[in-house]
């Protein structure tokens, strides 16, 4: 069993399906923050089999919920202070996605026109599906 | 300030108001030839289109309006790599009302949220054409009264076909409405209308390959041409595209109170024969359509005619 140092102030996403802990650090542009960050990938889990946990020193507003729901919402996010676990945040689907995932349909207006957000909206909450505002083409996760 | 980017755009009784009001123009047209006196409309057409473009145009032209744009994307300063929010805000300074056909998807939306004008979809890609569907809409109403109580079938390429799309799902809104939905299994209607639309609503409709068979049942028939530029390969092209005709021998089988519907242009899928038959109502389509986008352009400007 590794051990990774005790965080004392910060927070920590848990229950993150296994594997999947570089694509969200790379969603989140964790690579941008100079605090502490820990990834721990295919650690034990009584409820997964294997998960993947990031540990992050600072505060919440250091990552896009929205962003974090929009690819698992079922991650748990434990806020910790003192080393104890003080709060936990509940994810939800987001909305609107804006800049997060690109519109892959080549027939968007997105493919050409200079400076436009890509915008996602949520249209069938049941099986999780974006649509882009403005072609309305599925996104495949 | 109203645009129009798809035909769900406009609820039901807006749409009433709509059909209404392009009744009152059919019924005495020189009433509102001048209703538009001073106002001008920019076609702003980034691909070619011979009857929306001109449509367009005769419907201001009719309102006492005039008329300025561009034809292609060659002869815009789209070819100058211009974006289509900067071409709208500078349209805006020039013109009252716009229509605008793209062949990327979304783009009149875009256009729309810069704009201080209002913008009308006229075609983004294979995605929306909804003054198409308020043509078709108006064309039913006027031929049978109502828009409930039908059974409409749709004949032909279902899968790539924008203007099926938008009129099911503008249809479902009335009541008593049932699509039998005539294509080879190549071309039938996606998923997403026949799960999120269709099924989801409940509606009633059946799948078929054969015309022949369903055409007694038909209270309107729309037909549509398998398009060219839909496909990768030619000879895919070439086999579908003789996939129905629908002919003298064909309009025989149908009810004498039944219409032929097409979006046009046609290439062979109706026969010429069929056009002398009472129930070809294709051609007066066309003209429902300049009535209806008199009515669209009064209606976003927001002019009434006491």
């Amino acid at each position: 069993m590794l051990n990774v140092g005790q965080l004392n102030e910060g927070f920590v996403l848990d229950h993150i399906e296994a594997g999947k802990s570089m694509e969200l650090y790379n969603y989140l542009g964790l690579a941008k923050l100079d605090c502490c960050v820990a990834i721990i990938k295919n650690a034990r889990s009584n409820k997964m089999g294997k998960k993947d946990i990031i540990k992050i020193e600072g505060g919440l507003n250091l990552v896009d919920l929205d962003i974090l729901g929009f690819i698992d919402h079922k991650i748990t996010v434990n806020i910790i202070k003192g080393g104890k676990i003080c709060d936990k945040k509940e994810l939800a689907l987001p909305n609107t996605i804006t800049n997060v995932i690109k519109c892959k349909n080549p027939r968007c207006i997105t493919s050409i026109e200079q400076g436009l957000d890509h915008v996602f909206i949520l249209t069938d909450k049941e099986n999780q599906i974006y649509r882009c505002l403005y072609c309305e083409e599925k996104n495949v996760k | 300030m109203k645009h129009l980017l798809s035909p769900l755009d406009l609820s039901v009784e807006e749409l009433d108001d709509l059909l209404n009001l392009a009744d009152r123009i059919v019924a005495d047209p020189k009433k509102y030839s001048h209703c538009c006196d001073g106002k001008k409309l920019a076609t702003l057409f980034y691909e070619p289109s011979t009857r929306t473009r001109l449509s367009f145009e005769a419907a201001m032209l009719n309102l006492g309006g005039s008329v300025l744009g561009f034809a292609s994307a060659d002869s815009s300063s789209a070819s100058k790599g211009e974006s289509v929010s900067d071409t709208i805000r500078v349209i805006s300074c020039y013109a009252d009302i716009c229509a605008m056909r793209h062949p990327k998807e979304g783009a009149p939306m875009v256009a729309a949220s810069k704009s201080s004008i209002p913008v009308i979809n006229a075609g983004d890609g294979g995605h929306q054409h909804p003054t198409q569907t308020l043509t078709d809409l108006l064309t039913i109403r006027s031929l049978r009264g109502e828009l409930g109580n039908l059974t409409i079938g749709l004949c032909g390429d279902l899968k790539f076909g924008r203007t099926v799309h938008s009129l099911i799902h503008s249809l479902i809104r009335y009541e008593n409405v049932k699509f039998v939905l005539i294509s080879p299994k190549e071309l039938r209607i996606p998923d997403y209308i026949r799960e999120d639309v269709l099924d989801a609503n409940d509606i009633e409709y059946v799948e078929v390959e054969q015309l022949e068979k369903v055409m007694p049942q038909l209270d309107i028939l729309y037909m549509t041409r398998v398009q060219k530029e839909r496909f990768f390969n030619e000879s895919e092209y070439l086999r579908m595209k003789n996939f129905y005709v629908l002919n003298a021998q064909k309009m025989q089988l149908a009810k004498p109170d039944m219409f032929v519907l097409h979006p046009l242009p046609r290439v062979n899928e109706i026969s010429v024969e069929v056009d002398d038959d009472p129930r070809a109502a294709y051609f007066r389509q066309a003209k429902y359509g300049v009535y209806v986008r008199m009515a669209l352009i009064m209606t976003l400007l927001e002019l009434e005619v006491k």
